[in-house]
């Protein structure tokens, strides 16, 4: 069945939502979202597939089975998250599950763009204080609210500053995070770029 | 920040426009795509109602799902014929180039793309795949993109992109007997860390680097993501103008002159700066191969395994992990590791160069018992090229099955998988968790020299004990 899911849309200016932390370094794309799930011609069914392998041998244990975690919508995780393959399977699997917005000590290069590209924010916050969030203990998770214009984040445990790239913030802020047709307002600019590069001059055309 | 780096220079060249916000409009001067991460993106195209803006720019190859056994259509595995067959369509109604399986040039993407002569210094090439950094070894600016960018390259020949630092990595002296590019960059990403490339362009540079051959340049840009670079490169010279020479794209007749003049007016000026430099000395490099989960995890063949009092902090946490997922104990030696599985390939060391060093070990040699070995060759051009120096009669007679080209157990998406807890030998990119197929495989990395020894003694072994005199 295909999940019933709903692609953020437009100007995107405050996130709110129950936190689920994620604890590991290096938690790479392949572990988010197995090879095996890459065949498929669409992305609808990846949800159930997330952490697909991690979950199977933590039997129940990992965060995204665990019931306190249902619903939750803003990841915490800890240094160089998305690492390896350059999939968009994996942010579109934690997407579909339920993921609004990530907030981590650091995030690989492509991961972080394939992010922002889909429209899930990428917040970068201090190793104390991620710690500080993932092991908060009380009865029920951390509520947080993420105000986009501020880069800040908001909860009963702390009101932070968050850091996100200036380019990534004015696209969500504006609603181009969907880069297409900004891109492809300079048409006339990039047909020019297509005459003027040295290589395609003396390139045949390939076919 | 740097100037008058080579990549400054392709960079700049190929700046559209500055956006606002920051990031820059970059042109796509090859674009290269496959089955895996372009059906979603020509759907969006269909979705926006827009068509692909210079279908001469992009070029198609099917690599990640082909089997490696029986390649006869329709495959055994319908959700890999279903992919293709997206594809072969995709590019039937897009009219872009498709070099698919019995063309003669089907591989994998980053092998193929250098052999048709579509890579050259001074373009960028981007791809749907993390590790199109191999190109740069070309002195082109290549980095990998996922689907959204797909769709953008297709749509608009360009994408969106913050400009990187740029880091020099300077190698001094030359590797030793037996010690390969693999060993190298193993060793340059255990050193610098997987993250510390994050942000950067690796610039690889150095008496070191101008000694390798293509294919062993290829392998170390390959590896560049591992480290955390998007994008890694080495400044073009007379091999790599010899390299491309008289291949299927390259520039022909009165136009080769101009293209080596301006090729040669890219590289780093002796006056340019980089962000930050690095340097390496090759020749205390040794056979390298990796024990744990990340390609950062790697020793030299006769070290130990370090404790976790030897990692530093930041780096203990996956360390553990490792420990744990791997089976093996603080202090133990990597050499003598028993071997399940050794498979030879992938886009990291899966050329011509790499079947012959491996055969060369091979040869009158044979497979321990109980051992599965598997050659993968990375294009179907290599797979001809070595049958035909006899290559694949050695590795048959020594005791390893010979493929088809694929990508095939680096990520394990067709048919090729490890089972269960097996121990791998690899000469491919990524020893992650449960990355070649099995939730708890174990992936070792290595050189393919390093595979053919493991595959010969059933266990790690230093592969110059192997090499003949």
């Amino acid at each position: 069945m295909k999940d019933n899911f709903q692609p953020p849309l437009g100007k995107i200016s405050k996130i709110a939502g129950k936190s689920i932390s994620l604890i590991g370094d290096d938690i790479d794309t392949d572990r988010i979202i197995p090879a095996r799930f890459l065949k498929c011609v669409n992305f609808d069914y990846l949800a159930k597939s997330v952490f697909a392998d991690d979950r199977k041998n933590l039997k129940g244990m990992h965060p995204f089975d665990l019931k306190s975690n249902e619903e939750s919508s803003i990841l915490i995780v800890n240094s160089n998250f998305g690492c390896g393959s350059s999939r968009e399977h994996a942010p579109q699997a934690l997407m579909r599950w339920g993921i609004k917005a990530i907030i981590g000590e650091s995030f690989a290069e492509i991961f972080y763009s394939n992010c922002i590209a889909i429209g899930i924010p990428c917040y970068t916050l201090s190793k104390e204080l991620i710690k500080k969030i993932q092991h908060h203990k009380s009865e029920h998770n951390l509520f947080l609210e993420i105000d986009i214009a501020k880069s800040e984040v908001k909860s009963d445990l702390l009101t932070v500053n968050l850091g996100i790239k200036e380019s990534a913030k004015n696209m969500f802020l504006s609603g181009k995070w969907d880069a297409t047709s900004t891109l492809l307002e300079n048409t006339n600019l990039i047909d020019k770029k297509m005459n003027d590069l040295p290589y395609l001059k003396f390139n045949n055309k390939y076919f | 920040m740097s100037h008058n780096t080579l990549f400054d220079k392709v960079w700049d060249l190929h700046k559209v426009v500055s956006l606002p916000g920051g990031s820059d409009q970059i042109f796509i001067g090859l674009h290269l795509i496959h089955e895996v991460t372009s059906p979603q993106a020509f759907e969006a195209l269909k979705d926006k109602n827009l068509k692909v803006k210079f279908p001469s720019r992009t070029v198609a190859t099917v690599d990640h799902i082909v089997p490696t056994d029986n390649q006869s259509r329709p495959f055994k595995d319908d959700l890999a014929e279903q992919m293709i067959n997206t594809l072969e369509k995709n590019c039937i109604k897009h009219k872009i180039k498709f070099y698919n399986i019995g063309s003669g040039n089907q591989g994998i993407v980053h092998v193929v793309a250098p052999e048709l002569g579509l890579t050259q210094p001074g373009m960028t090439i981007a791809c749907g795949d993390s590790h199109t950094s191999t190109h740069g070894a070309f002195g082109s600016i290549a980095f990998g993109i996922g689907t959204s960018q797909v769709r953008d390259v297709l749509a608009s020949q360009t994408i969106a992109m913050n400009k990187l630092k740029v880091r020099q990595i300077w190698c001094e002296n030359t590797l030793s007997n037996g010690v390969y590019a693999k060993d190298l960059v193993l060793h340059i990403i255990n050193q610098l860390g997987v993250k510390a490339g994050v942000g950067y362009a690796y610039e690889f540079a150095g008496p070191a680097i101008s000694e390798l051959s293509m294919e062993e340049r290829m392998t170390i840009c390959n590896m560049s993501i591992e480290g955390g670079a998007r994008c890694g490169y080495i400044n073009p010279d007379e091999k790599t103008f010899i390299y491309i020479k008289d291949r299927l794209h390259s520039p022909q007749n009165i136009n080769w002159n101009k293209a080596v003049e301006w090729w040669e007016s890219l590289k780093s000026d002796e006056n340019s700066t980089f962000d930050d430099v690095i340097k390496f000395d090759a020749s205390r490099v040794e056979p390298t191969v990796t024990w744990g989960i990340t390609p950062g995890q790697s020793i030299g063949i006769n070290q130990k395994i370090p404790s976790l009092k030897e990692i530093h902090p930041n780096d203990q946490f996956i360390a553990g992990e490792a420990y744990e997922y791997m089976g093996f104990e603080p202090g133990q030696t990597i050499k003598d590791t028993p071997i399940d599985v050794c498979f030879i390939g992938s886009c990291t060391n899966g050329r011509l160069s790499d079947l012959r060093v491996a055969a060369s070990i091979l040869e009158n040699q044979k497979v321990a018992p109980n051992l599965k070995a598997f050659v993968v060759p990375g294009s179907e051009k290599v797979a001809k090229e070595a049958k035909g120096e006899g290559l694949d009669k050695i590795f048959i007679k020594a005791g390893f099955q010979w493929r088809e080209p694929g990508c095939s157990m680096c990520l394990a998406m067709n048919s090729d998988k490890l089972i269960g807890n097996q121990v791998s030998a690899s000469s491919s990119n990524r020893n992650f968790k449960g990355r070649q197929g099995s939730p708890s495989g174990r992936t070792l990395l290595m050189s393919p020299a390093m595979v053919a020894a493991a595959a010969i003694a059933g266990k790690v072994s230093d592969v110059r004990e192997f090499i003949k005199k």
